[in-house]
C-alpha cells in the first residue's frame, strides 16, 4: 500500500488482525468456553457438597476452594504445566491451561452457586415437596431455575474475568491471542500498536459477553423474581 | 379415613405436640384452631410429613406409617403419603418462574409423569373451578394475593389428594381477598373435599368446618362439632380464645385502622 495513504499504525493493525483473530478463534474462545462450562459443573458439584454433603467431603471441598481462591492463577498454571512433570505428570499446554482455569473457575463459582441456592426461600422447597417432588426434582425444577436468575450477574463477572485471564495462558506457551500479539511484536518492534490492538480485541470479546448478559437478564427477569420480595 | 394416633413432635428439647390423636372422616372439614405456637401448623405439617413426627402413627386411607424416636422414614413412604395430601400455604408459595397453569401442571408432569397435554387439560379444569382460568398464562407476580392463593389451591388439588391441608390460607390476605379464598374453599367443602385447616379466621372456620379441634400448648383442649365448640365451648380455655377471636372479627372491616388508632 502507498506510504501516507494509510497510516503506518493502522496498516500494521490491519495486517496483524487475521493472525490475532485466528488465535482468538482457535485458542482464546475455546479455552474460555470450555473452562467456564467445566468450571460451572465443578462449581455446582462443589456447592452442592458444601450445602448438603457429608462432613469429610465438605472439609475436602472447603480445602479446594481455599487453595484455588487463595493462590495466584498464574502460579497455579505454572505449577500444573511446569511443576507437575517433576511428579511424573506431563501435560500439553492447552490441557494444562484448561485444567488450571477450570479448577480456578470451579472454586469461585461454587461460592456464587452456594449463595444463590441459599437465597431461594425455604417455602419453595416445601411447596415442591408438598406436591410430591423428591429432593432432586425440587432442586432441578424449582430451586436451580430461580437460583440461576440471581446467579447471572455474579457469574457473568467471573466469565468476563476469565476471557481476559486466558491471556495468562501465554505464559505457559499456549499460542492464544496475547501470545500471537507478542510474537508479532518480536518481529515488528511495535509493542504499543500491537498491545493496544490486543487490548481492543479483549474489550470487544468482553463487550459481547456483557451484551449477552443483559439479554439473559431480561429473559430471566420476565417473571419478576422471588414473590416474597415484591410482597 | 385419616387418623393420627398419639403424635408427638419434638424440636430439640421443645415438645411441640404432646401425643395428639385425631381422626377425620372422608369428606369432612376440620378446623384446627388455637393460639399461635399451640401446635396447629406443626400438626398439619405432620400429616404430609413436611415435619416427621417423633413418635405416633399416621394413617391415610390404606397407608399406615409408624414413627419412632430416631427412626428414619423411607423416602418412598414419605412420597406415597405426600401424593395423597395437598397443601395450601399461608404465603401461597407459588413457583414464581412458572405461569399459573404451569404451577398446577407441575406435580402432574414432574411427579406423576402425565403427558403434557393431559396435564394441561386437568390444570385448566382446576383453574376454572377456582375461578382462575382467565389468568392461566399469567405470572404469579402479576396476580393479587387472593388470586395466587386460588391458583395454589388448584395446584394442591391437581394430583387428586385424599385430603387438602390448609395452613392459615387467608391470614396473609386483606378481608376482601380473603373472602375469595373462603368462597373457593367453601365450594370445595360443599363438593365433599376432605379438608383440614389451621386457621385464625373465624369466618373461614365457622362457615366451612364441621369439626373443630382446639389445640393449645401442643395438646387438644377440646374437639367436637363446629356448632358446639364455637357456640357453646365446654372448656374455659376454649371459651376465652373463641371470645377473643370474636372480638377481633367484630373489629372487622376497620380492624387495621382501629389498631392503628388505639
Amino acid at each position: 500500500m502507498e506510504e501516507g495513504f494509510v497510516p503506518h499504525w493502522l496498516q500494521l493493525m490491519l495486517e496483524s488482525l487475521p493472525t490475532l483473530l485466528w488465535a482468538a478463534l482457535i485458542f482464546t474462545v475455546p479455552l474460555t468456553l470450555l473452562s467456564f462450562a467445566l468450571g460451572l459443573v465443578a462449581g455446582l458439584i462443589t456447592a452442592l457438597i458444601r450445602l448438603f454433603g457429608p462432613k469429610p467431603l465438605v472439609m475436602l471441598v472447603r480445602f479446594y476452594v481455599w487453595i484455588f481462591r487463595g493462590t495466584p492463577l498464574l502460579v497455579q498454571l505454572f505449577l500444573i504445566f511446569y511443576g507437575l512433570p517433576s511428579a511424573g505428570i506431563l501435560l500439553d499446554a492447552f490441557p494444562a491451561a484448561l485444567i488450571g482455569f477450570t479448577l480456578n473457575i470451579g472454586a469461585y463459582t461454587s461460592e456464587i452457586i452456594r449463595a444463590v441456592i441459599g437465597s431461594v426461600p425455604k417455602g419453595q422447597w416445601e411447596a415442591s415437596y408438598s406436591i410430591g417432588m423428591t429432593w432432586s426434582q425440587a432442586m432441578r425444577r424449582t430451586i436451580l431455575p430461580q437460583a440461576g436468575r440471581v446467579a447471572v450477574p455474579p457469574l457473568s463477572n467471573t466469565f468476563i474475568s476469565l476471557v481476559k485471564d486466558t491471556s495468562l495462558a501465554a505464559a505457559i506457551t499456549v499460542p492464544e491471542m496475547f501470545q500471537a500479539a507478542q510474537r508479532i511484536v518480536a518481529t515488528t518492534y511495535e509493542p504499543l500498536i500491537l498491545y493496544i490492538e490486543a487490548a481492543a480485541l479483549y474489550l470487544a470479546l468482553s463487550s459481547v459477553l456483557s451484551a449477552l448478559q443483559a439479554r439473559l437478564e431480561v429473559r430471566l427477569n420476565r417473571y419478576g423474581g422471588f414473590l416474597e420480595a415484591n410482597a | 379415613m385419616i387418623g393420627l394416633t398419639d403424635i408427638e413432635k419434638r424440636f430439640g428439647d421443645n415438645l411441640v405436640l404432646k401425643g395428639v390423636s385425631v381422626s377425620l372422616d372422608e369428606g369432612s372439614v376440620t378446623a384446627l384452631v388455637g393460639p399461635s405456637g399451640g401446635g396447629k401448623s406443626t400438626l398439619l405439617r405432620c400429616i404430609n410429613l413436611l415435619e416427621i413426627p417423633t413418635s405416633g402413627s399416621l394413617r391415610i386411607g390404606s397407608e399406615t406409617l409408624e414413627f419412632r424416636p430416631g427412626g428414619k422414614v423411607p423416602a418412598k413412604d414419605i412420597q406415597r403419603i405426600r401424593l395423597q395430601t395437598g397443601m395450601v400455604f399461608q404465603n401461597f408459595q407459588l413457583f414464581p418462574h412458572r405461569t399459573a397453569i404451569e404451577n398446577v401442571m407441575e406435580g402432574l408432569v414432574t411427579v406423576l409423569k402425565w403427558p403434557e397435554q393431559r396435564a394441561r387439560t386437568r390444570a385448566l379444569e382446576l383453574l376454572e373451578k377456582v375461578g382462575m382460568a382467565h389468568k392461566a398464562d399469567a405470572w404469579p407476580a402479576t396476580l393479587s394475593g387472593g388470586q395466587q392463593q386460588r391458583v395454589a389451591i388448584a395446584r394442591a388439588l391437581a394430583p387428586s389428594p385424599r385430603v387438602l391441608l390448609c395452613d392459615e390460607p387467608t391470614s396473609a390476605l386483606d378481608p376482601e381477598l380473603a373472602q375469595e379464598v373462603v368462597d373457593v374453599l367453601g365450594q370445595l367443602a360443599h363438593e365433599g373435599t376432605t379438608m383440614v385447616m389451621a386457621t385464625h379466621d373465624l369466618r373461614l372456620a365457622s362457615k366451612i368446618a364441621q369439626e373443630v379441634v382446639f389445640l393449645d400448648a401442643g395438646a387438644i383442649v377440646e374437639k367436637g362439632p363446629a356448632a358446639i365448640v364455637f357456640d357453646n365451648p365446654q372448656r374455659e380455655r376454649t371459651r376465652r380464645f373463641i371470645a377473643s377471636l370474636r372480638q377481633e372479627a367484630q373489629g372487622g372491616a376497620g380492624g387495621e385502622k382501629s389498631k392503628a388508632s388505639s
